[in-house]
């Protein structure tokens, strides 16, 4: 199975619809909660649409906002208007 | 009427970090950059690096400035709130000092680092990158500074820390980790920092321990670290760049990048020893132990990285397997460590409770009942029988990374590990095979290293000719600051304030008892 990559986020509520995003959007991803921070591990590769973050905000989103409330990461970051994609390359 | 096109992110990127730049003529280039090659890394075209986030200033500063508003407003309704009444426990507090004394001098130290770096490279795009983690790394320090001087009015050993950062045996341990990287040059520094600390250990500071601190009430910690942390996956990601980047402009670079990466892995992993202690022992609800965050953010997350670097010719760090060897034991030999020269430490330690103890057997195993748990009883057993085990003198430290030369053999837990390095006619003692090769490949930069015991004993620390002595030069309050937790000040003020809170008027007091 390919290494797996990671997102980590402050477990708050303006978090919640990117994670639910998130899920949707990668079916393997699976959350590792710890207090106050949600971790998503996903093999391979994962990606946040700014799209799907939009569809559960209700409101338009810019990507960068996800900086706000992100901790940490695992993966080459390639990040442009639509998607957020983090992804080992072996 | 029609929505106007906005640009798009990649363009506006693009924009805003190329052709801002020009080769100067009234100087050389060379003579502008006088840094960037002497450390043998050979760049063909700056303009093939980029960052990933294609972060510009103006984002910058507007997703900063959000990030500073909520964390204020958070520091704010803790203090308002009696925040410090709320925390797990008063030994917990321990762990936010040695954050304090060890942790935030290196975030100054980063921007320091990061500016002069950012100056010294001449590609436009990884200096915009450059500059804003320097103006990161000066909010780290200031907003831990602000965090933490709420605390400093209810608990003591937080009144000096910039006094003890250049002047205590035990914070000679982060100091000159990060003075060795500020001495290299701007590439070596970048791989050092952004790469090897940042993305390949920080994970477990400010991911593993951080949480912890929310799990023990620490709303203060809790709010800038994660708020740090935002900063940092752009600081990881900034090193990931520089190094693929390195890998990418020349084949000459592989082997002096992987000799970075096996020196920087060893470095790190030293340090952050103490943070495994902070989390094993100084957490008194534990979210998780040492050796399972190694095992995630090392073995699992920090693998998969290197694993991506393979196809550069990049290998593991040398040293990781003996890493991975130590996990069971890190932590345990190192709180022993500053437990018994306690004396001299501007925190308290302690024994561990049964439930604790407890803990650490389910975590650690058969390893940590035959060796560590009985040794830790002995010592309270001697506690309890008035005779609190102190070492009153200063230990032997490793020539590089300066921690006490107490760790074990890899493969044998009983064995002292001792590594004699020599160089002229001086001989260095080492902690291990990891940091008597770091010596070895640069001794002339490491035996100029002040080992601080050695210091003192020479009358370097104001003369001081005892354990004690020392201390008040460190500006440490005998039992007050230093020495064992229980019947501390800190720990009867603790119980009294949560027998009769709110008690406002309430602040640290003096003497011991």
């Amino acid at each position: 199975m390919a290494d797996k990559v990671f997102i980590a986020l402050q477990n708050n509520a303006e978090a919640q619809p990117i994670i639910e995003a998130i899920l949707e959007d990668n079916p393997a991803a699976v959350v590792n909660e710890t207090p106050g921070m949600v971790k998503i591990d996903c093999p391979g590769r994962l990606v946040v649409r700014r799209q799907t973050v939009e569809e559960k905000m209700g409101r338009e989103f810019d990507l960068q906002e996800m900086q706000i409330n992100l901790i940490s990461l695992g993966g080459n970051v390639d990040e442009d208007d639509d998607e957020f994609v983090i992804a080992w390359h072996t | 009427m029609a929505k106007a096109k906005r640009i798009g992110l990649k363009e506006k990127y693009r924009l805003m970090t190329r052709g801002l730049d020009w080769e100067t003529t009234y100087q050389p280039m060379d003579e502008v950059f006088p840094y960037d090659k002497y450390e043998g890394i050979k760049i063909l075209d700056w303009d093939k690096w980029e960052d990933p986030f294609r972060l510009t200033m103006d984002a910058y500063w507007k997703y900063q400035s959000e990030k500073e508003r909520k964390l204020y407003a958070i520091l704010d309704a803790f203090e308002q709130n009696n925040g410090h009444l709320n925390i797990s426990d008063a030994r917990y507090m321990n762990a936010v000092k040695l954050w304090l004394q060890a942790i935030t001098p290196l975030e100054y130290g980063a921007h320091r680092g990061f500016a002069h770096v950012a100056r010294s490279l001449r590609g436009a795009g990884a200096r915009v990158a450059l500059q804003m983690q320097s103006v990161d790394e000066l909010r780290h320090a200031q907003t831990q500074l602000h965090a933490f001087s709420y605390y400093n009015k209810y608990f003591n050993g937080m009144h000096g820390f910039a006094h003890l950062r250049d002047r205590a045996w035990y914070l000679s341990i982060p100091k000159s980790f990060f003075e060795d990287a500020l001495s290299a040059g701007p590439f070596e520094f970048v791989t050092a920092i952004s790469f090897s600390f940042e993305y390949v250990l920080t994970n477990l500071l400010f991911m593993p321990f951080v949480s912890g601190a929310a799990y023990n009430g620490d709303m203060a910690t809790t709010t800038f670290g994660f708020s740090a942390q935002s900063d940092e996956s752009r600081h990881m990601t900034l090193g990931l760049e520089v190094v693929k980047f390195m890998l990418e402009q020349h084949e000459d670079n592989v082997p002096i990048v992987q000799a970075w990466l096996d020196k920087w892995f060893w470095r790190g992993y030293r340090l952050l020893g103490l943070v495994g202690t902070m989390m094993d022992y100084m957490l008194p609800k534990k979210v998780m132990s040492w050796k399972e965050a190694w095992e995630i953010y090392w073995e699992e997350n920090g693998v998969a990285l290197f694993n991506d670097l393979a196809r550069y010719g990049i290998r593991l760090p040398k040293y990781h397997e003996v890493a991975s060897k130590e996990k069971h034991r890190l932590t345990h030999e190192l709180w022993h460590t500053l437990y018994q020269f306690g004396n001299a430490l501007g925190f308290h330690t302690w024994i561990p409770d049964d439930k604790e103890l407890d803990w650490m057997s389910e975590k650690y195993g058969d390893l940590f009942d035959t060796m560590y748990r009985p040794r830790l009883l002995f010592l309270r057993e001697q506690e309890e029988a008035g005779k609190r085990f102190y070492n009153n003198r200063l230990p032997m430290v490793c020539q590089v990374c300066q921690i006490p030369i107490f760790y074990t053999e890899p493969d044998d837990p009983q064995t002292q590990c001792v590594r004699i390095v020599q160089w002229a006619n001086t001989k260095h003692h080492c902690c291990s095979d990891g940091c008597a090769d770091i010596f070895n490949l640069e001794p002339e930069k490491y035996v100029q290293a002040l080992i601080p015991p050695q210091q003192v004993y020479r009358g370097e620390a104001g003369g001081a000719t005892n354990i004690f002595e020392y201390a008040e030069w460190l500006h440490l309050e005998k039992d007050v600051d230093t020495g064992e937790y229980r019947g501390s000040p800190d720990h009867r003020n603790w119980e009294a304030w949560q027998a009769e809170q709110p008690t406002p008027q309430a602040r640290k007091t003096g003497k011991a008892a």
